[in-house]
């Protein structure tokens, strides 16, 4: 191994180059010296996966409010999101959506040329009545659309990047965040950066099941690296399904397709979300959705020779608006499904596809650490996006909310961070800062043991799948925990097979392997723990929401050990900034 | 169960003075069986020293373009029956210097891409709300906004093999986006970049980037549309 260590300072150091993390940095670099490190390439983030749209009440095309839309983010989450978020989150929206349409995002367009807006799952008017076309969108590319945009503005803003970069410590030092060690895994070369403040946009972790929406890179390092410096994982337990990914593959299926006219079908041929939900069927929010077709299957109306999934019809809305308004998905579902879906319907089942909760953030994206009786905000550090947790999206995210807290937070994050690097002097690196990174970079740089990536993460994720799904009970996750235990000691007789300096993805794989383990059993404790059913959690032994022992939030740290976590909970944040606060419902739609 | 045979191009700067091939039996586990799934098959069951990008595996982030028979394709989107062979040879993409086996070193193509300007450039000031663009308008962006930057059509470019200044489609295909996108004022930043020796006059037209392109774009198109604009203001 190499150990030739580059030093590098910045006023303002972004890890990952997702939606959040470019939303960040070409913010920050309008003020200050600012750099992004990540693992792959930024146009190569998974932000570029992103399909339907992303949410604003803009009302181009009917009478929207972002009051309704924050409401509908406070249902959506099942009562668990901190409402001044909310409110912020929403409220800015349709500026941002405008400053993103400035910078150049190819939005798709209304007659007169407005940017278009289309119905997604849970988005409603006036409190829940009907459904509302408030997901702008580019085609089904808006994702891809975003990720370039932000991309060629950080270009131009003077960001400096570090692509293919693995971040393997964060760095600490006088009570403050103050930089991180990192990777290159094009040289197997060390560099720390040091900086007045740190911004994580690390992304999810949705790689430790086995059918996922996610990329190879979603494998939870930024929680990782948080949690090994005592920091929190919030609401660690809830995980979207959604229900629309491609049968065998995982891969997503907008839940656009059901904006734009989609409906779901059991083996009857029956349109069974008019059962579930009778006033917005096929756009209930996606919880919902998954457990309904979960149970259509569990109760024999399932399609196919195993009777084990469900059917995506869109063919009706004709092979014109398919494909003006759904190219990318008629791409996927025939690569994956071998479906024609201007004909046929396409085979779909629950896919795991996002970490509803995260590091948890102030509305300003300040990192918090805290328990029920006190909390503080970290100084130096910040956190946006996936990775991060407001929180908006509580215990359930709606649909096209996801992309809009990317930008949001990631805005807001940049400034901050920025802000903070005006005020505040380089916290010095402490002595001997990197050991803990360099001491895993060694283990498995020199691991000569028995087992392979490939028998550990097939395992750890059949677990996940099985275990921590769906529906999960007592049972079920104690003994997922268990086998977690035995994966976690199986990678001290690991092997890496590659030994070479030069884009070593055999040491990469061990090192978030070893990540995946830890935010597996983070999760999976904080699961056991929470004993009722709430948005994206739900148990069969514990079917109902409890809001007298948990409208709280959940806070996973590590024990001193830095392997085994420890449960503790924190106070939601209920009251707005400035409106009232919407009280917990029964979440009927 | 079906078997193919991969003959993989493998190199190691670590450790190997020259490249080789090496070859490697996989199982087709289903229909539809991807060119990924057996990499990763390799990879995680015979032989974990195999280098090859990927990331979202499902044709949108462009990592994973590689040379399969000759042909420039993603790994994630190409089925193995597809190919109509049950021997396959795997390279890197060509024309780019490789980094260690399927990985090659593209700096070099995103620093052409940047060149030539990629972003909207506006002199007048933005409305407050969004500037409005007509559908036939924003219609004139597909075709030009789906690009996933994976290369592809730049390494079958023998124009861009030959001369190492030269943008390449994919630089071209990026900057004819934003000239045409009727919200962009900056076409004359860009023409001259593009009109530059080691611009869009390179192009032979042979296409090879067409056919390359994953995504079944033109930058051909792209490039011919530059040439007539450049030619029409007797730049």
């Amino acid at each position: 191994m190499s150990v030739k260590i580059e030093y590098h300072k910045f006023d303002v150091v972004v890890v990952g180059a997702g939606g959040a993390g470019l939303n960040a940095a070409q913010v920050a670099s309008q003020y200050c010296k600012t750099a992004v490190v990540s693992e792959v390439y930024p146009t190569r983030s998974h932000t570029i996966s992103a399909q339907g749209g992303i949410s604003a009440a803009l009302g181009n095309l009917e009478e929207d409010h972002w009051h309704w839309h924050m409401y509908d983010t406070v249902k959506g989450s099942d009562y668990l999101c901190d409402q001044d978020a909310a409110e912020y989150m929403t409220k800015q929206a349709p500026e941002m959506i405008i400053a993103l349409e400035h910078i150049g995002l190819p939005f798709s367009r209304t007659p007169e040329g407005k940017i278009a807006q289309r119905p997604f799952g849970g988005h409603t008017a006036e409190f829940g009545k009907r459904a509302v076309k408030r997901a702008c969108y580019a085609a089904d590319r808006t994702g891809h659309a975003m990720l370039q945009t932000l991309y060629e503005k950080s270009v131009a803003q003077g960001t400096h990047f570090y692509s293919e970069f693995y971040a393997l410590e964060l760095l600490t030092n006088e009570g403050a965040v103050n930089g991180v060690l990192c990777y290159d895994i094009q040289s197997g070369e060390l560099h720390v950066f040091n900086a007045k403040a740190i911004v994580f946009a690390t992304g999810g972790n949705c790689r430790i099941f086995q059918t996922n929406s996610n990329a190879h890179i979603n494998t939870g390092d930024g929680l990782a690296l948080a949690l090994r410096k005592g920091y929190s994982w919030s609401d660690a337990e809830f995980f979207q399904f959604h229900p629309t990914g491609i049968y065998g593959a995982g891969n997503l299926i907008t839940e656009g397709v059901r904006g734009e006219g989609g409906i779901l079908l059991n083996a009857q041929g029956e349109r069974f979300m008019e059962r579930y939900a009778p006033t917005i069927k096929d756009l209930a929010p996606r919880d919902i959705v998954s457990r309904s077709m979960t149970l259509e299957v569990l109760e024999g109306r399932g399609v196919g020779p195993m009777k084990d999934h469900t059917l995506l019809k869109i063919d009706h809305i004709g092979a014109a608006n398919i494909m003006e308004k759904l190219p990318g998905i008629h791409e996927l579902a025939l690569v994956f499904a071998g479906v024609d879906c201007t004909k046929e319907p396409i085979p779909v089942n629950p896919t795991a596809h996002y970490q509803n909760g995260g590091i948890p953030t102030g509305y300003l994206s300040q990192v918090i650490k805290g328990n029920m009786d006190k909390e503080e905000f970290v100084p130096g550090f910040f956190a946006a996006g996936e990775c991060a947790s407001a929180s908006v999206h509580g215990a359930n995210r709606l649909g096209t909310n996801s992309l809009l807290d990317l930008v949001v937070f990631g805005r807001t994050a940049g400034e901050q961070a920025a802000k903070y690097a005006a005020q505040n002097s380089l916290v010095p690196l402490a002595e001997n800062a990197g050991q803990e990174g360099l001491g895993f970079l060694n283990k498995y740089a020199n691991a000569n043991g028995k087992y392979t990536f490939g028998e550990i993460w097939g395992e750890l994720t059949r677990t996940m799948q099985t275990k921590m799904g769906v529906f999960r009970t007592d049972k079920l996750m104690k003994e997922c925990y268990a086998t977690l235990l035995e994966l976690e000691a199986k990678m001290d007789d690991y092997r890496v097979n590659d030994k070479s300096s030069v884009y070593n993805l055999d040491l990469i794989e061990a090192l978030e392997l070893n990540n995946m383990i830890l935010v597996a059993k983070a999760c999976t404790q904080a699961a056991l723990l929470r004993k009722e059913s709430r948005g994206g959690h739900f148990r069969d032994d514990y079917p109902d929401r409890d809001d007298a022992n948990f409208l709280k939030h959940t806070e996973v740290y590590l024990e001193e050990d830095g392997k085994t976590p420890r449960v503790d909970y924190r106070n939601v944040r209920l009251k707005p900034l400035t409106v009232e606060t919407f009280p917990p419902k029964p979440r009927v739609y | 169960m079906n078997t193919v045979t991969f003959e993989i191009f493998r190199y190691d700067p670590d450790k190997d003075k020259e490249p080789y091939y090496q070859t490697y039996q996989v199982e087709m586990r289903r229909p539809g069986y991807l060119m990924l799934d057996a990499l990763n098959q390799i990879k995680w069951e015979q032989d974990p020293t195999l280098t090859y990008r990927r990331s979202c595996r499902e044709g949108v982030c462009g990592s994973d373009g590689l040379n399969v028979n000759g042909v420039n394709m993603l790994s994630c989107m190409t089925k193995v029956e597809d190919l109509g062979s049950d021997h396959i040879v795997v390279q890197p993409l060509p024309g780019m210097n490789v980094m260690r086996d399927l990985v090659v070193d593209v700096d070099d193509f995103f620093a052409k891409f940047i060149t030539v300007k990629p972003y909207l450039i506006r002199h007048t000031p933005n409305p407050d709300k969004e500037i409005y663009q007509s559908p036939e308008d924003r219609k004139k962006l597909d075709g030009l906004y789906e690009c996933i930057s994976c290369g592809c059509c730049s390494s079958s470019c023998p124009s861009y093999w030959a001369d190492k200044k030269y943008l390449g489609p994919n630089a071209f295909l990026r900057a004819w986006r934003y000239i045409v996108d009727s919200r962009d004022e900056g076409a004359d930043e860009r023409l001259p970049i593009l009109n530059d020796k080691h611009g869009v006059w390179r192009c032979h037209t042979i296409y090879n980037c067409v056919e390359a392109c994953p995504k079944e774009l033109n930058p051909t198109e792209a490039i011919m549309n530059i040439r007539k604009l450049l030619l029409e203001n007797k730049i």
